[in-house]
């Protein structure tokens, strides 16, 4: 019985492609939105970690200056000295090592093309505390960091405008006015959290950014690897304590420095894309409720528009229950088939909206079928009413319909 | 009971066992004060084989009996036997596999599936049967062929004149060969040639595959095919003719 009222039910949508089609337009549109709000929700929160992972993990990071939403009025904190770093390098227990950074902006040019980009001077420690593989070339020596040679590191953007994706190693590339051999090239890291094109820059010895570009010794960051067997948040009070005695911070003062823990970061941020994920989900749900809606009405309206139909099913000596199970596999052929190509929908907008965001397609066979198991169960639930309606019909009075 | 066409062995089951009994069928529709009586009491055999016109003024109780012979109404009171089985015990589903199995209907208004081919509306109660796709064809396209429609299966009733989809609907109400065909009022939308055309089908209907047919007219001429003439007036069966010479008026 239920293949013939299976067919019976597919003959009926195909006989009415217009009307099956704006009946199912709602669970189309539920479940295209369902899908995508989800997909696109975990593709950011997936794009966010590796982002922030890039940054690497047990890491913090230490700045002058106060922390979010504390800035305003007087002086400037003073940055970082170098003895800040060795200090920390060697007085606190559980920093494997500390990368000081000082950097500016500047332009790089060769061979007629130019760049405007992020110029960062550090030590090899910088590659130590967040591991950064080459693509080609080698990293410092210590020679050249100790004398502050004028030799480069390029980011893979750097290296795709300056030299189209060719190899720039043994060049000499101009950047702020000075030449420098470029040494090495970076593997691509791709788009920070915050939007930032990590791979938009050019490494060069911390002695040599402060002798030719900052003027100073002063720091302007230090990135403090901590050793796994350590909590993170005790290296972070320890350091804590230790600058604010090297600074003179006494008594309730607040800090004029402030230190990120990365992972800390990471577990916010992928909190509060998790959580608009489900808001928007939630939002994309009721629009699929609608949809169901929108099948009982249309499924309502055609047992009515069929009356005299089912008069004659029931008169050619059709049960009840073919009756009531033929609306009611209509109903969920309908659903499933709008869930199928929502499914579809959906995939082709979260493909080109992840181009557009530029975060990676992840196909999440969960969601889809969840979707998909909703679509049918909609058919079920809101197909059920009007099929009980056309199966309790009098056939007497069906066959008299006009 | 003897015609000039009908086999003698219909005539003789018939007079062993009538197909239909009707015995003292009240039906009452409402309650109380607004009660109606349509049928007040009907007696009626109808033998197997038999051509059967029903006739009468509207309101005399000839659709509620129709119905109740259709096995779509359940009388009020008094008893229905169809091939000795009480149909006024019978719930509802049990009603439709009787007719689902017994019984062919034609309509007035032809009622055919919309958007359906002559042959999908003529399968449509071997469907209901659970009959296998091959066979399902292959007997729907003989109904069609006996209704003089085989080159027309694959057209749509939109694509049919109304004689034709009466036809269509004579090849539906055939297709699991019944042992009753009502037809209520089956010329009723159609002009009289065409009117001849649907009467001569029934009649060979019921002259060459031996189907009880039971018909609801209101013109005589329709009557004449029949060979008994039940009459109905004010809920009560006035009187019942036999015609020995069915369809001279036509011919």
């Amino acid at each position: 019985m239920f293949g013939t009222t299976l067919s019976l039910a597919l003959r009926s949508i195909a006989r009415h492609k217009l009307r099956s089609f704006l009946t199912t337009l709602g669970i189309i549109i539920g479940v295209a939105a369902v899908v995508t709000m989800v997909t696109l929700g975990k593709a950011t929160t997936a794009a966010v970690q590796k982002s922030i992972s890039s940054l690497g993990t047990n890491i913090l990071q230490v700045r002058p200056g106060q922390g979010f939403g504390r800035g305003g009025g007087g002086p400037r904190p003073p940055d970082f000295k170098p003895q800040d770093a060795i200090a920390i390098r060697d007085q606190i227990a559980g920093v494997t090592a500390v990368a000081a950074q000082a950097g500016t902006t500047a332009t790089a040019i060769y061979e007629g093309a130019n760049w405007s980009t992020t110029l960062n001077g550090t030590t090899n420690a910088y590659f130590q505390v967040q591991p950064w593989p080459l693509t080609e070339g080698r990293y410092f020596t210590p020679a050249e960091e100790a004398a502050g040679k004028s030799v480069c590191i390029i980011g893979n953007t750097v290296n795709t405008n300056l030299y189209r994706g060719g190899s720039p190693l043994g060049t000499r590339m101009r950047i702020g006015g000075i030449s420098c051999d470029v040494i090495g090239r970076l593997s691509a890291r791709g788009q920070a959290g915050f939007g930032g094109d990590q791979d938009d820059v050019v490494i060069m010895p911390l002695k040599a950014v402060q002798r030719r570009f900052t003027g100073s010794t002063d720091l302007k960051l230090m990135l403090v690897g901590v050793d796994q067997a350590y909590a993170t948040s005790a290296v972070q009070a320890s350091i804590e304590d230790l600058l604010r005695e090297r600074r003179n911070i006494t008594g309730g003062k607040d800090d004029d420095f402030n230190i990120f823990d990365t992972a800390q970061i990471s577990a916010t941020l992928t909190q509060s894309t998790t959580l608009l994920t489900g808001i928007v989900t939630a939002v994309a749900g009721i629009s699929l409720v609608v949809g169901g809606i929108g099948i009982m009405n249309i499924m309502l309206v055609s047992v009515t528009e069929r009356t005299r139909e089912i008069g004659i099913r029931l008169a050619i000596g059709a049960v009840a229950g073919e009756v009531l199970l033929q609306f009611l596999v209509e109903a969920i052929a309908l659903s499933m088939l709008g869930g199928v190509i929502g499914l579809v929908v959906a995939q082709v907008a979260v493909l080109s909206l992840t181009g557009v965001m530029k975060v990676d397609y992840l196909f999440d066979p969960q969601i889809n079928m969840i979707a998909f198991a909703i679509s049918a169960v909609i058919g079920v639930v809101f197909g059920y009413f009007p099929a009980r309606r056309a199966a309790a019909l009098n056939p007497i009075d069906a066959l008299r319909h006009e | 009971m003897a015609s000039n066409s009908a086999s003698p062995a219909v005539s003789e089951a018939a007079a062993v066992a009538p197909i239909i009994s009707l015995r003292d069928v009240t039906k009452r529709y409402g309650d109380g004060a607004t009660a109606f009586l349509a049928l007040k009491g009907i007696d009626l055999d109808i033998a197997q084989g038999d051509f059967v016109a029903v006739m009468g003024a509207s309101g005399s109780g000839k659709s509620t009996t129709m119905n109740i012979l259709g096995c779509l109404d359940v009388p009020t009171g008094g008893t229905f036997a169809f091939k000795g089985v009480h149909v006024e015990t019978l719930d509802r589903d049990q009603r439709a596999l009787l007719r689902r199995k017994y019984l062919g209907f034609v309509f007035q208004g032809f009622n055919l599936l919309a958007r359906t081919t002559a042959l999908e509306n003529v399968e449509l109660p071997l469907l209901y049967r659970g009959d296998a796709k091959g066979a399902r064809r292959a007997a729907a396209m003989a109904a069609l062929d006996k209704v003089g429609l085989a080159n027309w299966w694959d057209h749509t009733p939109a694509e049919l004149s109304g004689g034709q989809q009466q036809r269509v609907a004579i090849a539906r109400a055939i297709v699991t060969s019944p042992a009753v065909l009502l037809a209520d009022e089956p010329t009723g939308n159609l002009d009289s040639e065409r009117s001849v055309e649907i009467m001569e089908l029934l009649a060979g209907l019921n002259r060459d595959s031996g189907i009880t047919v039971i018909m609801v007219t209101h013109e005589p001429d329709m009557a004449a095919f029949a060979r008994t003439i039940v009459h109905f007036k004010d809920g009560l069966v006035e009187r019942i003719d036999t015609q020995h010479h069915q369809g001279e008026v036509a011919l």
